[in-house]
């Protein structure tokens, strides 16, 4: 099985790296973020174990540090993306 | 001693020759400097961290003694500005941030719990060497010339202009830095992995719940500032800007990344300090705590909401109005948390049975200071007021009665409170309800004009103010005060001391209070528990202790 | 409540006991391997938590500023190699895949492939940083490390035939990727250093599939890192490729 998601993040790779060259305007951005954390996601779930992880705590944590992650980056776009409205 | 009409069990001195317990278990200073027992870990913290309270308390001294006039007559410019940083530096990373998990949080957490040590005491160990290294690279910086651009060392001063010892600093703050991450990490997984049978999250002192969600902070916040630091070094060092104006960098950025930390920050240093004050209303209440969930949830819940209101540091910085609004209403949310636990503490009070012994002292101090403290910062949270009062003594004034009439009275009361646990003394409770007494006036006198001052627009962080020399009777009250307050936290130095030479022996649980740590001796055995306690009862279980006894008083063990 | 007085002494022989019968790694303040286990799991997964806002703050930097600077950032993203960053995510990809491996040889006592498999590890973690050394040094040359010499001048911007990227805004994108990689190539050598102890340790046969612990926590750091670069590259690689 590790050898599947191995395989799946190989081509996972070069996928991002092929579609960069390819003009897709605001999604290329989006894309290659996707594709990042689909294999980011496989990396935790599957090599690191979460996926069967015994506790809840576990993804919990990952969950938490996400979650304060993102409101880093949030609050402070928030601000940037704002200060030019008035 | 306390006015509870309780039984309370008659202390038991030792048989023999001292028993053993933590304290005299080994002795030589290897066996403390290599130790791993978190009752040592504490007290070693204990030492240092006090040791840096007298040189941030020094500063102080050398601030409200420049302040006396309104000419800049004591020092240079610079020298001021070197002064106030450095003072607000070594109080916040090296006194208030370790204080009360670093010391009480270390001895009592796995005593409160039942576990027999914290979950990783080596890393523990490193915790204390990590913070004694980041000092002495902070005392040698202090020593060749400081820093001066404020603890807050805003870019572009601190990346660009300023001569002085920027990345030296910031090591030893990105150090100490380190050494409260692992403090966190270890509390979090004690907490999680090493409690005793039976001791269920729900039965859990509110001191556990306050320290849990300080960990919280510490790991997810602290990153945020160390990498900060290091951006700071690198544009000094390396020259890689990043907040540089001159490649396009945005100083406002530093500030978002630096209040990420430092406005959760405040909350390491308060949480734990709410913690105290939980534990010591309830045993002079002789009372549970009113709201137990509510008082623990509230905990969890400003840690949370603490991280989403930094930008209240930043409504003058040019962050956008929209931005502004949010944060705003943020910070008025993160009040309600604080303003519930007010609200527990005080129905606690309802009709107990109040004795005002040392501790009990401490914690209303704390009730009265922080609650103004907290209101005066929803002022702040209101942007109009907050453009009228920004960067001036009231600012100053808010945070201090917090930080020193919340914080430092929350430690003081719970050092009182255990004191006899750590130490296997009793403190003289005369000395020490007048030194609550001292603290606490001297404290009011000193901070109090300081609103006053910021209101009427004394700017903080200022040397001279000879173009407003009617500022100057408040600021002489100021200092006066300041004086007054010296003597009251060099009182418990002498009589801590004192006693425990000359104390008296304190039984097991001279207070009859609640909690597993006073089941155990005072001091206690290296191992905590002669054998691992199962809790079967509730946390707060003031009615049972108070209850008459058939059964014998419990023997020491 | 227990009750128990002349204990004391109890204490200790209890303690010689608890010892002597034991697994010899489980240390005295834990009452069972499983829980000293799951303890260092917690531990290293609240670190890793803590990893994840130290890298964050970068990154928060990085969004602001290729906001702000895109075609910019585009431009000074185009002069970095993406092969030789596609290279190394898929040189890290397969060091997870040997992680993995080695913590189930240790699961299944396979020594030799457990040796083996954090050899592999490593001499992956050599290679990237290896291909990271020859990035570093081409960007040296190419004057693009920022400093008194950072040069970049006249370089188009992606997409937008005739306009030149602003060298001081390309020196930001620099900054950045210096210090990204900086820091994740710091974490990598220290993941070495942690693969180099776990491999001596699994020489000397220390391991066992009742007590591996440092193996799984090991695995579990360097596997935070691969997922730091898997965000690293397209950010700082592919952010305009498309020509």
């Amino acid at each position: 099985m590790y050898f599947g998601i191995w395989v799946t993040l190989l081509v996972c790779t070069y996928l991002t790296y092929k579609l960069a060259f390819i003009e897709l305007g605001r999604f290329n951005a989006a894309v290659a973020l996707g594709i990042a954390t689909f294999k980011a996601t496989l990396v935790a779930l599957f090599f690191m174990h979460v996926w069967h992880a015994s506790e809840k705590l576990t993804k919990l944590v990952v969950i938490a540090a996400l979650f304060f992650l993102l409101l880093l980056l949030g609050l402070t776009m928030s601000d940037y993306a704002t200060r030019l409205w008035s | 001693m306390s006015m509870a009409a309780t039984s309370i069990p008659q202390p038991v001195i030792p048989q023999g020759a001292e028993r053993e317990n933590y304290l005299n278990k080994e002795y030589g200073v290897w066996s403390w400097l290599l130790t791993t027992d978190h009752k040592r870990i504490a007290l070693l913290y204990l030492i240092s961290i006090t040791f840096f309270f007298f040189i941030g308390g020094f500063f102080a001294l050398l601030i409200r003694l420049e302040l006396l006039t309104p000419a800049g007559d004591l020092v240079q410019a610079d020298t001021y500005n070197k002064i106030f940083t450095m003072h607000g530096m070594v109080m916040i990373f090296f006194f208030l941030i370790p204080s009360i998990p670093a010391v009480l949080g270390n001895f009592l957490v796995p005593l409160m719990i039942g576990a027999k040590d914290l979950a990783f005491p080596r890393i523990n160990l490193l915790s204390w060497y990590l913070y004694i290294i980041g000092g002495v690279i902070m005392l040698h910086c202090m020593l060749t010339g400081g820093v001066d651009t404020g603890w807050t060392f805003y870019a572009p001063f601190s990346t660009s202009f300023t001569n002085t010892k920027i990345v030296e600093a910031g090591i030893a703050i990105f150090i100490a830095g380190f050494s409260s991450i692992l403090t966190g990490l270890n509390f979090v997984v004690t907490i999680h992995r090493m409690r005793a049978p039976g001791m269920t999250w729900s039965r859990l002192p509110l001191f556990i719940w306050a320290h849990y969600a300080t960990s919280i902070i510490q790991l997810l916040g602290t990153p945020v500032v160390a990498v900060t630091i290091v951006l700071v070094a690198a544009e000094r060092a390396l020259h890689l800007g990043i907040f540089d104006p001159k490649l396009g960098g945005d100083p406002v950025l530093f500030q978002h990344l630096f209040w990420f930390y430092s406005h959760p920050a405040v909350y390491i240093m308060i949480l734990p300090s709410m913690g105290v004050v939980t534990e010591i209303i309830a045993c002079f209440s002789r009372k549970r705590i009113f709201g137990y969930h509510f008082v623990a949830f509230s905990s969890i819940a400003i840690a949370v909401f603490g991280f989403l209101v930094w930008a209240h540091h930043m409504f003058v910085a040019g962050i956008s109005v929209y931005s502004a609004l949010v944060f705003s209403f943020l910070s008025y949310a993160v009040a309600l948390p604080s303003a519930i636990k007010v609200f527990n503490w005080t129905a606690t009070l309802y009709k107990g049975s109040i004795s005002y012994d040392a501790p009990m002292l401490y914690a209303f101090g704390f009730l009265g200071l922080f609650t103004i403290g907290g209101l005066t910062g929803l002022f702040l949270a209101a942007l109009g007021i907050n453009v009228h009062v920004t960067d001036t003594y009231f600012v100053v004034a808010h945070f201090h009665y917090i930080m020193v009439g919340g914080a430092v009275m929350g430690y003081l009361g719970g050092m009182h409170f255990w004191w006899p646990k750590i130490s296997g003394r009793l403190y003289p409770e005369g000395w020490a309800r007048l030194a609550a007494l001292i603290v606490f006036i001297g404290f009011n006198l000193t901070f109090f004009p300081q609103f006053i001052l910021g209101y009427m627009g004394m700017p903080r962080r200022y040397y001279d103010y000879s173009h407003m020399p009617e500022f100057q009777v408040l600021n002489v009250l100021s200092t006066a005060g300041a004086t007054i307050l010296g003597v009251g936290y060099l009182l418990p130095m002498v009589y801590f001391l004192w006693s425990m030479r000359y104390g008296k022996p304190a039984s097991d649980n001279p207070w009859n209070a609640a909690g597993l740590e006073w089941k155990t001796a005072s001091p206690p055995p290296t191992f905590n528990f002669d054998e691992e306690p199962i809790v079967t009862w509730e946390a707060y279980n003031y009615e049972e202790l108070d209850a008459p006894h058939e059964e014998e008083v419990p023997v020491a063990r | 409540m227990q009750d128990n007085a002349n204990s004391l002494t109890a204490v200790h022989d209890h303690h010689g006991e608890a010892h002597a019968a034991h697994n010899p790694a489980l240390l005295h303040h834990f009452a069972e391997p499983q829980q000293q286990r799951d303890a260092a799991s917690l531990g290293m997964w609240v670190f890793l938590g803590t990893e994840v806002m130290f890298f964050g703050g970068l990154f928060c930097a990085y969004l602001v500023y290729r906001q702000w600077y895109f075609g910019d950032f585009g431009a000074a993203s185009k002069s970095i190699d993406a092969t030789l960053g596609a290279t190394n995510t898929g040189v890290l990809i397969c060091s997870s895949l040997t992680v993995v491996l080695a913590v189930w040889a240790a699961q299944t006592a396979r020594r030799n492939l457990l040796i083996s498999m954090l050899a592999i590890t490593m001499l992956l973690g050599l290679v990237f940083l290896g291909i990271k050394a020859v990035e570093y040094k081409e960007k040296f040359e190419e004057h693009h490390v920022p400093g008194a010499s950072f040069s970049f001048e006249n370089v188009p911007i992606p997409g937008h035939p005739g306009q030149f990227a602003n060298p001081r805004h390309a020196q930001m994108f620099f900054s950045l990727y210096f210090v990204m990689t900086g820091l994740h190539a710091l974490h990598m050598i220290i993941g070495l250093g942690i693969f180099l102890w776990l491999f001596i340790m699994a020489w000397k046969g220390r391991f066992t599939p009742e007590w591996h612990t440092p193996v799984e926590i090991g695995g579990l750091y360097w596997h935070f890192v691969d997922i730091v670069w898997i965000y690293l590259f397209p950010l700082l690689y592919l952010i305009d490729r498309h020509p």
